[in-house]
């Protein structure tokens, strides 16, 4: 997936969770935690969309790397198993 | 053994099934506070509790922060850690003689500022220095200190502001442009604004004072005023199934019951690293992430980033965690993380785990044991006991999924009401009633705020009643079944549906609103909304987004729904209240019990 892609995914996917949430404002490396006001059970939700949006496996201990833009980009760039 | 038992709110009460952890009758390397329960309880008096504190000198009362801070910076103890602060990419330390002084001179600062012996100080901040440092020295100036949660939207806050009567906010720069500064026409009551900036930053927002400048022109000599031990010194929000949020309010009184609380069920020793992961923005952060531990001498720890467990379990073995305080929805995402993420980890420290905030299930029990090789000791409390009440001891046997037996000093029955408007006990082992507590110890809540009727309504002659219900059996041990009332434990934190559901109607569209929990294997409850609309507007993802969006920017994640469903209308009473029990039954595929009140279904 491209960048571009990949942005678009979470935009769509925290527009269902966090609607009132402007991911363009974010900077990519922005815990999206504190910078859209997610809680614990939004992110939960947000990982677990991800994963059944792109079918590829993500095990629980990778979600620390999916809380940033940034971070969400390079997670999907890479080659999933 | 006994099989689940399902109960009238859907939750399986998780009752029996599981072998009793049975705990050696020696203690480990530190042997418990609390070795012989029954002994304990039966040679208990509160005259010897409070005795365990200092008082002001001078026989002129009992303060807070003097207990937790003054007493020991005067000690042997001053040199030690007090505060052990773990931010993001920074860390402080603050001994007792340190914390003393800086508490010193925010209650300088309050004095300049003008306010009085009973003013309203509200803090609303993440876990920073300065949160600490505000509330142990607005005790100092006898202020009433009222802690916000920093994920409160700006509708919460602003109410909570409101009805609190605050004098003074303390909170940061971020936090007041992003939820206060548009309502703070909402509070001519409001004297004055602290803005602490961003990683100690001056700040000059209008209408608004600078943390920094204020600490720097202060001086850190003060002298505790004469305090009551009746003085009103905490007010904490607490929501009930109708109306508006209540404040509980709590005495100076309440510290022999934080302090003894944490020698018996967190088990404090003077050489122990603390940990309590709650947030100071709900009752437990503060009786437990601020007061205990320090009157107990103890380090304690704060971590400044929310929950994720591979840092969690670096803190753990970093700081040489020895007691750990922490709630079941963040046991159950480490449960799902697997243990294969605690190996290789120094956890040798670790003594003893204890967790609050809702039931903890028995699995999650046990996995305490699989993973760190101790259970976790479930306790229960509420933001009107001030203190915990009923718990697991570090030397009593663990009975996984039952929250403990009364502290000691603490009188718990379950109760049924009767036709007359009294309460009969219930004496049976393993009846369902109102788990109540004999009024009169000293973190009970002293009243809500302006809200004598509903204070009132909490006590039937001696007994404070809970609002959950409950069983105890042959032992003596409580099991948790339910809320008697619709109020909602998501994540530990109790949210009244009123509040969600007026924010809904606040939405154009919305012509009804009933917001129920929603059983969630992680979270406890999740807040769930059910939603009529006006006429000519279309029940679709789009508006389903619109009401999402509309709830979060007022409510905050943490209070708004985080499911909304549509229906043509709401299935009411003949008096016209809407029937959220029936709406969780069929929610939850239960049987719909009584609906003979019923006059309009849903459809």
């Amino acid at each position: 997936m491209t960048r571009d892609e990949i942005l678009a995914l979470v935009a769509d996917i925290l527009g269902g969770i966090a609607p009132e949430a402007d991911i363009a404002t974010v900077p990519g490396d922005a815990d999206l935690r504190d910078a859209l006001d997610l809680d614990s059970m939004d992110i939960l939700n947000f990982v677990a969309a991800l994963h059944e949006r792109t079918r590829r496996p993500i095990p629980e201990a990778d979600t620390p790397r999916l809380v940033t833009l940034n971070g969400v980009v390079a997670y999907f760039q890479t080659a999933g198993p | 053994m006994n099989p689940p038992v399902p109960s009238p709110s859907g939750n399986a009460a998780p009752l029996g099934g599981h072998a009793r952890i049975v705990k050696p009758v020696a203690g480990g390397r530190v042997p418990p506070n609390l070795a012989d329960y029954a002994a304990t309880c039966r040679d208990f008096n509160w005259p010897a509790a409070r005795a365990l504190l200092d008082g002001l000198p001078g026989g002129r009362g009992l303060n807070i922060a003097h207990e937790a801070v003054d007493r020991h910076a005067a000690g042997p103890r001053a040199d030690r850690a007090a505060l052990r602060w773990i931010g993001r990419g920074r860390h402080r330390v603050f001994t007792w003689r340190e914390l003393r002084d800086e508490t010193n001179r925010v209650a300088n600062m309050l004095q300049v500022l003008g306010l009085e012996h009973g003013a309203r100080v509200f803090v609303l901040a993440g876990r920073i220095p300065e949160l600490y440092l505000a509330v142990l020295g607005a005790l100092k100036a006898r202020c009433v200190v009222c802690p916000l949660f920093s994920a409160f939207g700006p509708e919460p806050i602003a109410m909570r502001l409101e009805i609190g009567e605050a004098d003074l906010l303390i909170t940061t720069e971020a936090l007041y442009r992003r939820k206060v500064e548009a309502l703070r026409h909402r509070l001519p009551r409001l004297r004055h604004v602290v803005l602490v900036g961003e990683a100690g930053a001056t700040t000059e927002l209008p209408g608004t004072l600078d943390w920094q400048r204020l600490m720097q022109a202060a001086g850190t000599a003060f002298t505790i005023p004469p305090t009551d031990p009746e003085d009103m010194a905490l007010l904490h929000f607490t929501s009930g199934t109708t109306g508006r949020p209540k404040g509980a309010v709590h005495a100076h009184q309440a510290v022999v019951m934080h302090h003894v609380t944490g020698r018996y069920a967190l088990d404090l020793h003077p050489d122990d690293i603390f940990w309590c992961t709650a947030d100071p923005g709900w009752v437990t952060g503060t009786s437990y992430g601020i007061i205990a531990p320090l009157t107990n001498g103890v380090t304690n720890l704060v971590v400044e980033a929310e929950f994720d467990a591979e840092t969690w379990y670096e803190v753990l073995e970093r700081e040489r965690v020895s007691v750990w305080y922490t709630a079941p929805t963040a046991i159950r995402m480490m449960m799902k993380l697997g243990r294969a993420a605690l190996a290789g980890r120094d956890l040798s420290a670790l003594r003893f785990m204890a967790s609050v905030g809702e039931p903890l299930n028995p699995e999650a029990v046990l996995w305490g044991v699989e993973a760190f090789g101790m259970p976790f000791h479930d306790n229960w409390w509420q933001t009107e006991t001030g203190g915990i009440m009923i718990a697991n001891y570090a030397a009593m046997d663990v009975k996984p999924g039952s929250m403990g037996r009364p502290l000691p000093g603490i009188t718990a029955a379950i109760l049924r009401r009767d036709e007359a408007g009294g309460v009969d006990e219930v004496t049976r082992p393993m009846i369902e009633g109102e788990l109540a507590l004999k009024a009169g110890w000293p973190s009970m809540m002293r009243g809500y705020l302006r809200e004598e009727a509903r204070y009132r309504k909490c006590f039937a002659g001696e007994w404070y009643l809970t609002g959950d219900l409950a069983m105890r059996d042959e032992d003596g041990y409580f099991w948790f079944i339910g809320r008697a009332d619709d109020v909602i434990k998501s994540s530990g934190h109790l949210i009244g549906p009123f509040e969600v559901e007026s924010a809904l109607m606040e939405h154009p569209a919305v012509a009804e609103a009933a917001v129920i929990g929603k059983p969630d294997p992680i979270a406890g409850e999740i807040v769930k909304a059910f939603v009529a609309l006006k006429p000519g507007h279309e029940a679709n993802e789009a508006m389903r987004r619109q009401l999402l969006g509309h709830a979060r920017t007022r409510l905050g994640a943490a209070v708004a729904p985080k499911e909304i469903d549509f229906r043509a209308n709401l299935p009411r009473t003949r008096s016209g209240k809407i029937m959220r029990r029936l709406l969780k039954a069929r929610e939850l595929g239960l049987p719909e019990g009584d609906i003979s009140t019923l006059e309009s279904d849903e459809r």
